[in-house]
């Protein structure tokens, strides 16, 4: 789960980690009295989960209070990426000396924590670590034991040379380590880490993202959601436990099993379609979950035809079957369905589903390039 | 032979009593695997349906029972809490089939895990199959048939899907050895790889893998400098969008880097025959396994 800038500053200010005094605004008037309360100029930011924000006009200076209502009035409401932008945050500009990075993410391969750090902060580290890996250090940490001071310091001399400076990054590190362990995060980043022209250093942004296997433990870090911020049908879709991801095709798909319903969406575009989602409806599949499936993709005018791929294993295709028909008769569909499923239960489903009038087939390619064939018939 | 577990295997279920434990524990037995014993903390000296001794703790199962493998099926918040103990018994081979343990747990548990001497598969994993012999987590028996073909993968019910294709075309299996869809992971392609090499059982191998992180990368390099059977592959996720998690926490493009078309140029690359579709496996295999 990816938190906001201004909740990811709120995680770091936590643990310590000096940041320049700021605050989040949902109106231009509050934009306006935090900019007056700060004094000088500040920076107005987007608050929205997309990157590229300042390039998008989601980033701008006032120099006064009432600049900054100004930016907010058209920032709030401003479409980036095709997401609404809710809030601002407000925070005083800062005069920069250097920029650097520091990062933290969860790295497969070493199965650790690993830093991440630069001084050549202030850019996309992607970018960074594509075109010159050898300005960025890295230190799979071990969990066990922390980050230990000396791995600290050695990290941060390769940033400053002036060692209150040194001495004042270390610490921001352990406080990063303190922020990605104790939020089971996946990745935490100051981006940058700036020196001001009298030598302090500071974040100037941060981000946060949460491993979402966390959430179940930690209400406190699963109510930062904001759920404006996302996909509706996406929201309704983990609301009813499924897992659905919208695309930009017309064929929709319910398939059961992550790597199936992926390379169900692979096979409808081999056959010549695009695939309108991603939706695993799981393991345990109750009839509920297929009626709630349907709903939400249905509500996609996009969608021209439905497919149903579903291997029973634990999933019982009969209560797939079952959930077919049950939709059917709540909601008009609209759009054809093709169903295939193999596997428990097997013919029971296919009694149930033809006692509705309805087929199955028993071949996934036979169905997808069906289900691909009616889509393009309808577009 | 088979790779890690066989007819001798002797398991004990944690979570026995819990509902996907009983419902798995029964499709288990009645496949054929020696259950030896449960784990449910409180319910120790109950019988399973009669017929599998519970314990309270895994240490008393093995104690009792030589259990070698466990298999796990406590809900996320105990599933770490349930590694480590199996580990600390003795347990071999421990099998994770639980979804949503958190990352930072696992990046504790491997070292520990490691450091008893133990294997750990999965977690977020169907389990593993020797067909004919036995099973450990969820994999559907009846799609499965004894034969030649060692087969590995990060899903579960692909896994199912390119199974039954091969049993339905009279190609069997050794072992099918579901890893987990998750970031961090106690077995990876490469541990089944070299224990499918060393099989004498095994004469071609199946691995089906999926966009995100570089353990098809490594594991082609493998292939190609310490592998003689013949290999075929697949890569889910060639329309997955970048930067979105694909159901398993480990299916994510970041960045640029994770994609299929990667994946599938790192196959090429090491001579592993890449399947363009499921379906593609049987005559894939065919033509290598003459």
């Amino acid at each position: 789960m990816n938190l906001h800038e201004y909740q990811a500053r709120e995680l770091l200010k936590a643990a310590g980690i000096p940041m320049a005094d700021g605050d989040v605004a949902s109106t231009p008037e509050e934009a306006e009295a935090i900019a007056r309360r700060l004094g000088g100029t500040v920076v107005v930011k987007a608050q929205v989960h997309a990157g590229g924000r300042g390039k998008a006009g989601g980033v701008k200076l006032a120099k006064d209070a009432a600049e900054a209502r100004a930016h907010a009035s058209r920032i709030l409401g401003m479409q980036i990426k095709g997401l609404t932008v809710e809030k601002v945050l407000v925070v005083p500009a800062a005069e920069i000396a250097s920029e650097s990075y520091v990062g933290l993410i969860m790295d497969r391969e070493t199965q650790r924590p690993v830093f991440m750090v630069s001084a050549a902060g202030g850019v996309d580290i992607e970018e960074v670590a594509a075109k010159t890996p050898e300005k960025i250090t890295r230190l799979p940490v071990d969990p066990v034991y922390g980050l230990l001071p000396h791995q600290a310091l050695a990290l941060a001399f390769t940033l400053y040379q002036d060692f209150a400076q040194v001495k004042t990054a270390a610490k921001i590190m352990q406080q990063l380590w303190t922020v990605f362990t104790t939020n089971g995060a996946s990745l935490a980043e100051i981006n940058p880490l700036v020196t001001t022209p009298d030598g302090a250093v500071q974040a100037l942004d941060a981000k946060v993202v949460i491993d979402d296997n966390e959430l179940d433990r930690r209400p406190d870090l699963a109510a930062l959601r904001d759920e404006s911020a996302e996909e509706p049908s996406e929201v309704a879709a983990r609301r009813a436990n499924l897992t659905f991801i919208k695309l930009d095709g017309n064929v929709g798909c319910v398939v059961n099993g992550a790597g199936l319903a992926m390379a169900t969406m692979d096979l409808v575009k081999y056959y010549g379609g695009e695939p309108a989602n991603f939706l695993d409806i799981g393991g345990s599949s109750n009839p509920e979950k297929v009626v709630n499936a349907l709903r939400i993709i249905t509500r996609d005018p996009s969608v021209k035809a439905i497919l149903f791929n579903i291997f029973g294993g634990i999933t019982r295709t009969d209560d797939v079957a079952n959930g077919i028909v049950t939709a059917t008769k709540q909601f008009e569909v609209g759009v054809p369905i093709v169903i295939r499923l193999t596997g428990t239960n097997e013919q029971e489903a296919v009694k149930i589903l033809n006692a509705a009038g309805m087929t199955a087939l028993n071949d996934m390619d036979e169905a997808v390039e069906k289900v691909v064939a009616l889509a393009k018939e309808a577009a | 032979m088979s790779i890690f577990i066989d007819r001798s295997t002797r398991l004990v279920v944690q979570g026995i009593t819990g509902r996907d434990g009983s419902f798995h524990t029964r499709q288990m037995i009645e496949y054929g695997t020696q259950v030896v014993a449960g784990v449910t903390p409180g319910k120790g000296g109950q019988m399973f349906e009669g017929r599998v001794p519970v314990f309270n703790t895994v240490a008393d199962a093995v104690r009792e029972t030589g259990a070698d493998t466990s298999v796990i099926y406590v809900p996320p918040a105990g599933a770490a809490g349930a590694i480590y103990e199996a580990a600390d018994a003795g347990i071999k081979l421990i099998v994770c089939i639980t979804e949503g343990v958190p990352v930072m747990d696992m990046t504790r548990v491997m070292p520990y895990v490691r450091s008893r001497g133990a294997r750990l598969l999965g977690p977020n994993c169907p389990g593993l199959i020797t067909p004919g012999e036995c099973k450990v987590g969820i994999i559907p028996g009846n799609i499965c048939a004894p034969g030649r073909v060692g087969l590995v993968s990060r899903s579960g019910t692909l896994t199912y899907e390119v199974v039954n294709q091969l049993t339905k075309h009279g190609i069997g299996q050794s072992t099918c050895v579901g890893i987990g869809g998750d970031p961090i992971i106690g077995t990876n392609f490469i541990d089944c790889l070299r224990a499918f090499q060393a099989d004498a059982k095994t004469d071609a191998i199946v691995m089906m893998g999926e966009i995100g992180g570089t353990d098809e990368q490594n594991a082609a390099a493998f292939v190609k400098a310490s592998v003689t059977k013949p290999v075929v592959g697949f890569i889910a996720g060639q329309t997955a969008p970048k930067g979105r998690r694909m159901g398993h926490a480990g299916a994510i493009i970041s960045g640029s880097s994770g994609t299929a078309e990667e994946k599938m140029q790192a196959f090429e690359a090491a001579g592993i025959a890449v399947m363009k579709r499921p379906v593609d496996v049987v005559a894939l295999l065919r033509a290598r396994l003459k």
